[in-house]
């Protein structure tokens, strides 16, 4: 088995006329908090489509979690997790029915899902919302119970896509915490975010332009190599240099 | 002059309390923030001033009228960008713009250069569906939408949530002209450092205003000596903090621990030798100014201790 959890080399996508994503090589660690940064229109999105299985690529190579993009997209749906940008949870169901229907989804057995169920709430401070529908939940909290969800079948990596938009800086540091224990836990943790705050909390960081990679090192290593002090400076450079205007 | 007052403004919605005997006031042409977490009262609050939502109590005037009484005179003064995306997808950037311009009996001709600073970067995909721009565009065409028949006033509930630093940066820049030519803006926003370019920043949080100042006066509130703390191994370094038997606060700022002691008078030497002992030899520590986000995060969890 590869120590890596993710692999691409020269990955791309065209969409008729237009590049998406252009011919991007990384190598992503297990274990590692890897950020994924990027303007509005970089690209971010349709790069982790591909790594998803969600959308095949044009060119280039991508391995995820050993399995190739290519011929084991399904496999590869089943063992990762993924909390997309918009809230995918049921509004009109509970926490509890929201944990048992994605449970059930990925083949937890009634007893397996009965304690990762508790164990989900309790961790989660939710016991006094459990009959309480998801969509009366404030966003924060449900932002947390997605995340709880996307990784209830203990997958090797989960991709987070802008977990923390519009969240206030309590609970997005609470959200944070979460990823750094289940980093802690062995699961890799692919995340894209526009608060630059949050890039320094990652082991590793890529910034996408014109759907390119044209950084990735860790956050003292981009903020040496640009001789700045803030991701914010790197990614503003960057991004500025874009051709592209959307 | 004011251009907003509230007083003792409170609205229900059924057993929810959604906003408490508020009272603030938008002095003209001033840039004020809003800061809160979600279901705060944020979005009940720009209803109210837009005059789409009538409060159950207290006393609103927008530009020297009444909500209650004058809001077909209000309206034509307000322009207003709500937190979703409002605009016609299916209508082209210029469509748009137009039809925002018509239905306020004007024509982008005679206001363009009011939004012409923000437009001149639209221009090129003017013919392109509003559904097919990128996040920041997308708001920057919202913005043109609500400037177009010159309001008095300029609400933005969230404009920048989900978009990109650079964008970010550009639409602040946007706000700074505006305010040139006079417009009051009331905004309200989940970034820190946007709140810090206000004029005035409220804090509020469970339908109640916990703070208003200028950005400086409420960092300057901060209760107590506060310390950057920072070293390679950042989640272990949270860890140890928290079990330092006289942490107060510890919150990751980034690339820091911003972290507060229970004691009045405390040696850095010691928490420096605490860290040494937990594997963590090497962390800097520094006295640092704190910032608007400082205070909101104490005040936060104050508020949760007292609940």
């Amino acid at each position: 088995m590869s120590e890596l959890a993710i692999k691409t080399k020269d990955l791309t996508k065209t969409f008729g006329s237009f590049t998406a994503v252009d011919q991007i090589t990384m190598e992503v660690k297990k274990g590692e908090i890897f950020g994924f940064l990027g303007a509005n229109g970089a690209g971010k999105t349709t790069a982790m489509k591909m790594l998803t299985g969600l959308l095949t690529p044009t060119s280039g190579e991508a391995m995820v979690s050993g399995m190739d993009v290519y011929n084991q997209a399904e496999s590869i749906k089943k063992n990762i997790g993924y909390m997309s940008q918009k809230f995918s949870l049921y509004d009109d169901l509970t926490p509890d029915e929201n944990i048992r229907f994605y449970g059930g989804i990925y083949g937890l057995n009634d007893e397996k899902l009965g304690d990762k169920k508790e164990e989900l709430i309790k961790s989660l401070g939710l016991t006094s919302f459990r009959k309480k529908l998801v969509g009366s939940l404030p966003l924060g909290w449900k932002q947390k119970l997605a995340f709880a969800i996307s990784i209830i079948h203990d997958p090797g990596i989960v991709f987070l896509d802008e977990p923390t938009g519009g969240v206030d800086p309590v609970t997005r540091r609470e959200f944070w915490e979460r990823i750094y224990q289940v980093a802690e836990e062995g699961i890799t943790v692919f995340v894209t975010t526009h608060y630059m705050d949050e890039a320094e909390y990652c082991d590793r960081v890529s910034i996408m332009v014109d759907g390119r990679i044209d950084a990735l090192d860790t956050p003292d290593g981009l903020k040496n190599t640009f001789e700045t002090d803030s991701i914010e400076n790197v990614f503003i450079r960057l991004a500025r240099s874009a051709e592209r205007g959307d | 002059m004011y251009s907003v007052q509230l007083h003792n403004v409170s609205k229900s919605f059924g057993s929810t309390l959604a906003l408490k005997e508020s009272s603030f006031s938008v002095n003209e042409g001033e840039l004020f923030g809003f800061v809160g977490p979600d279901g705060a009262g944020k979005t009940t609050l720009f209803r109210i001033l837009t005059t789409l939502l009538l409060p159950d109590s207290g006393d609103v005037s927008v530009l020297g009228l009444d909500v209650n009484k004058d809001y077909q005179k209000i309206r034509p003064m307000l322009g207003y960008m709500p937190g979703k995306f409002s605009l016609y997808q299916d209508l082209t950037v210029q469509e748009n713009l137009e039809f925002f311009a018509s239905v306020f009996n004007t024509t982008i001709k005679e206001n363009y250069s009011l939004v012409e600073p923000i437009y001149k970067q639209l221009v090129e995909f003017k013919d392109r569906f509003a559904g097919n721009l990128s996040g920041g565009m997308k708001q920057k065409l919202a913005l043109c939408c609500a400037l177009i028949h010159k309001p008095k006033l300029l609400l933005l509930d969230e404009p920048t949530t989900g978009v990109d630093a650079v964008s970010r940066k550009e639409f602040w820049q946007m706000l700074g002209i505006l305010k040139k030519e006079g417009i009051t803006i009331i905004v309200s926003t989940p970034y820190m450092d946007e709140a810090e370019q206000c004029d005035q920043v409220a804090l509020i949080d469970k339908g109640e205003i916990l703070k208003i100042d200028t950005p400086d006066s409420i960092a300057k509130s901060f209760s107590k000596p506060l310390y950057g703390i920072s070293h390679a191994q950042k989640y272990k370094l949270i860890q140890s903090l928290r079990a330092y038997q006289y942490a107060d606060s510890v919150h990751p700022f980034g690339k820091s621990i911003h972290y507060t002691d229970q004691r009045n008078s405390f040696e850095i030497e010691e928490l420096q030798s605490y860290l040494n002992t937990h594997g963590l030899e090497g962390a800097a520590i520094e006295t640092i100014t704190p910032g608007v986000e400082d205070v909101f995060m104490e005040l936060m969890h104050k508020e949760k201790i007292d609940v």
